[in-house]
């Protein structure tokens, strides 16, 4: 079973508020991605050379994106030549149309699959189940949300809003171990069993891809847990579904890459497993599956093509401060965290509109960024974007109108000035109405001195003048 | 003859917090600098600009550049609205001459201090433990300092003013700059998150011991205050230039 998302888009505030009101879980989701955040530093700082790394990766990828469809062809034709399947989808539709041809026209029932987000972008899983297809989801923390009944919470830890007492319980449910057990350990090599024997009875795997090379014709499929290779040695029909922007020039950029690429999900110097697949196994299929799915119409925009760079390692949302403290869900998106708000911005401005403001603008997932999108930037130039088509919230635009107008006149503005400052001094609770009641049912209002410092500097510049103010 | 400075004392700060707009001014003549304070100023836009209302702030930065561009430099103790004019006029004005004369000469107060008026000598007393708050738009717009992020060799602009004076204790924190969750109006539209972010920090500060917790951006520093306060925590808040302005800068 898959589920949708647990909240609908538009809601992020609201959503984040609930979040915090649980405090001890709020802070534990807080330490965890604060703890990958803090392996992710050890791997970085192991390498001296590491900003000249992000920007060859950066330099790799943007060159990629600016002669996307002659390498997305020159990946076609070498793919062919190895014998791989290519197939050309224009949306999550005719993805999820494409991957169940090729299973059906192959009678497959069972199929194990690798972790992808493509796949959760188009909504796969529900797509199969609903034509009479077992899917299970192979990567454990996969495979706990899919037991779970609910999406991946992060791009690269599924389950990191679940406790290892709440996964016990669930195994205990589903896989029968015993009760009270929490040891991740030995629920992993529960998992471990369980899985085994989804292997050995699937007809097909299915995976995602991490990096298309162009020059070779070949995919690449990065794992810690092996279970794309699993997946994809024991059944003969191999199906591999990625994104346009997945497609790199050259084998020898896979160097600067993956190299970048563990660092900076986990801190690993590389991750236990980067396959290589350049065709079918012997009497076998091998499918990939291309899919735009909206992604062109970002290569269009110059001022957010940059986010088509994302190599999903996930460091973004282990850094972000909003994102720790308010958990994936409440991006009500598939992508959640800074580069999730982009992406679902771009794709749908009216249901995401309030991801923009899901942020602080701190830039640390700019800073933190493999592939230095300048996603803090992004960020902001789509709260532009949405003021421009009118999707700012009246509240604000109102609120920004007046203060604009008060000011442009020095004189309006010093009048303002003395009466916020009268009211804080004289009326405070008069400022907890309205807008300020969000600032001051936490955080104490200034107080509001007597002078402001430009009446200060009158009062000096009259005095030294030795006249009368 | 000295360069003419124009103080730029962003809005909040003059109706607010004067005295931090006060101690910059002593800062600056105590080393020499001749300045102006241009009276027709109000506000940068960035409050707009950040709201993704270009069309309201667009008149703001049109208006800082005709009020101050009459100056060789401007500063200001705000490293937030110093990011704004220097590098978020752009998107709102284009690329052009006057801009890029203002905006490539207006500094935060100690980005000025040290890179500026090469400011290497400190002298003067702070006897308290303080924990240094990197505000994010210093940090990571102005590059105050090195962010944690990124890797090379560590500096900052701020710390290396504070860490001269005698007797102050600079205190190590665990996360050295994570942000306080001020961010303008998500101060007030993601309430929630903003406030687990500054109680968050000041924990942090607490733990490592401090006393004061201080930083170049009065916007942080209010809504940390404001936390703090609240809470009946007997953390001070103060800003750098209150701490720099007693001592002698050379």
């Amino acid at each position: 079973m898959s589920a949708g998302l647990p909240v609908p888009p538009g809601q992020h505030a609201r959503a984040a508020a609930r979040f915090v009101a649980n405090e001890v879980r709020a802070h534990r989701h807080d330490a965890a991605g604060w703890h990958l955040r803090s392996n992710r530093d050890r791997g970085a700082g192991s390498v001296p050379e590491w900003e000249a790394l992000r920007e060859a990766a950066s330099a790799i990828k943007a060159h990629t994106l600016s002669r996307l469809a002659d390498y997305l062809e020159e990946f076609e034709r070498n793919a062919r030549q190895n014998g791989i399947q290519v197939h050309w989808a224009r949306d999550g539709a005719e993805h999820n149309a494409i991957v169940h041809g090729i299973l059906a026209g192959h009678g497959v029932a069972r199929v194990v699959k690798s972790k992808s987000m493509l796949t959760e972008e188009c909504g796969l899983n529900p797509y199969l189940e609903a034509r009479g297809v077992e899917v299970t989801d192979t990567d454990l923390g996969e495979r706990i949300v899919q037991l779970l009944g609910e999406p991946p919470s992060h791009i690269v830890v599924p389950a990191i809003h679940r406790t290892k007492e709440e996964i016990g319980e669930l195994f205990q449910r589903r896989l029968g171990t015993p009760a009270g057990l929490t040891d991740p350990t030995r629920l992993t090599e529960a998992a471990r069993h369980h899985l085994r024997q989804k292997f050995l009875s699937a007809q097909a795997g299915i995976t995602g891809v991490n990096f298309a090379i162009a020059e070779t014709g070949g995919v690449v499929v990065v794992t810690n847990e092996g279970n794309a290779d699993m997946g994809t040695s024991l059944p003969p029909l191999h199906v591999a579904c990625m994104g346009v922007e997945k497609v790199i020039p050259r084998a020898r950029d896979l160097g600067v890459l993956l190299r970048v690429l563990a660092r900076s999900a986990t801190g690993q110097p590389c991750s236990v497993y980067a396959t290589h697949f350049h065709g079918p196994l012997r009497g076998g299929e091998m499918h990939v599956v291309v899919v735009d799915n909206g992604r062109s119409a970002i290569l269009a925009r110059d001022a957010f093509r940059r986010s088509l760079s994302c190599i999903r390692c996930g460091a973004c949302l282990n850094t972000c401060p909003v994102y720790r403290r308010s958990g994936g869900y409440s991006y009500g998106a598939t992508i959640p965290g800074p580069i999730g708000s982009v992406l679902s911005a771009l794709r749908d401005p009216r249901a995401h509109a309030d991801l923009p403001f899901a942020s602080s603008l701190c830039g640390s997932c700019s800073d933190v960024c493999p592939v230095r999108i300048d996603l803090h930037h992004e960020l902001l130039a789509f709260r532009r974007e949405l003021s421009g088509r009118g999707l700012v919230p009246l509240g604000k635009r109102l609120t920004m109108k007046l203060l604009s107008l008060v000011m442009r006149s020095p004189r309006l503005y010093a009048l303002a000035g003395r009466a916020a400052r009268f009211l804080l001094r004289r009326a405070p609770w008069a400022l907890r109405l309205g807008p300020g009641a969000a600032w001051a049912r936490q955080r104490a209002l200034p107080s509001g001195p007597a002078a402001s410092f430009r009446e200060l500097w009158d009062r000096q510049a009259s005095a030294e003048k030795g006249g009368l103010p | 003859m000295a360069p003419t400075i124009g103080l730029f004392v962003p809005c909040y700060v003059d109706q607010l917090y004067p005295e931090v707009g006060w101690a910059s001014l002593r800062i600056l003549r105590q080393v020499g600098a001749e300045v102006e304070f241009p009276r027709e100023q109000t506000c940068c836009g960035q409050p707009m600009a950040n709201s993704g209302c270009a069309a309201e702030a667009r008149p703001l930065a049109e208006r800082f550049l005709s009020i101050f561009g009459r100056y060789d430099q401007v500063v200001a103790p705000s490293g937030s609205c110093v990011a704004m004019v220097r590098h978020h006029y752009r998107e709102l004005l284009g690329d052009r001459p006057d801009l890029e004369r203002v905006a490539s000469r207006t500094f935060e107060l100690c980005q000025w201090l040290v890179d500026v008026r090469g400011v290497s000598r400190v002298e003067g007393e702070f006897r308290r433990k303080v924990g240094l708050h990197k505000s994010c738009h210093g940090l990571r717009e102005l590059r105050l300092g090195k962010s944690s992020e990124t890797v090379g060799a560590p500096y900052d602009k701020v710390q290396q003013l504070l860490a001269p004076l005698r007797g102050i204790e600079l205190v190590e924190l665990a996360r050295a700059d994570e942000c306080c969750g001020f961010g303008g109006t998500f101060a007030v539209a993601e309430e929630a998150v903003s406030c687990m972010m500054g109680r968050d920090r000041l924990a942090d500060h607490e733990k490592a011991g401090a006393e004061v917790i201080t930083g170049a951006d009065v916007s942080c520093l209010m809504h940390l205050q404001g936390l703090a306060r609240r809470e009946g925590r007997r953390v001070e808040v103060m800003h750098v230039a209150r701490i720099l302005e007693g001592a002698r800068l050379s």
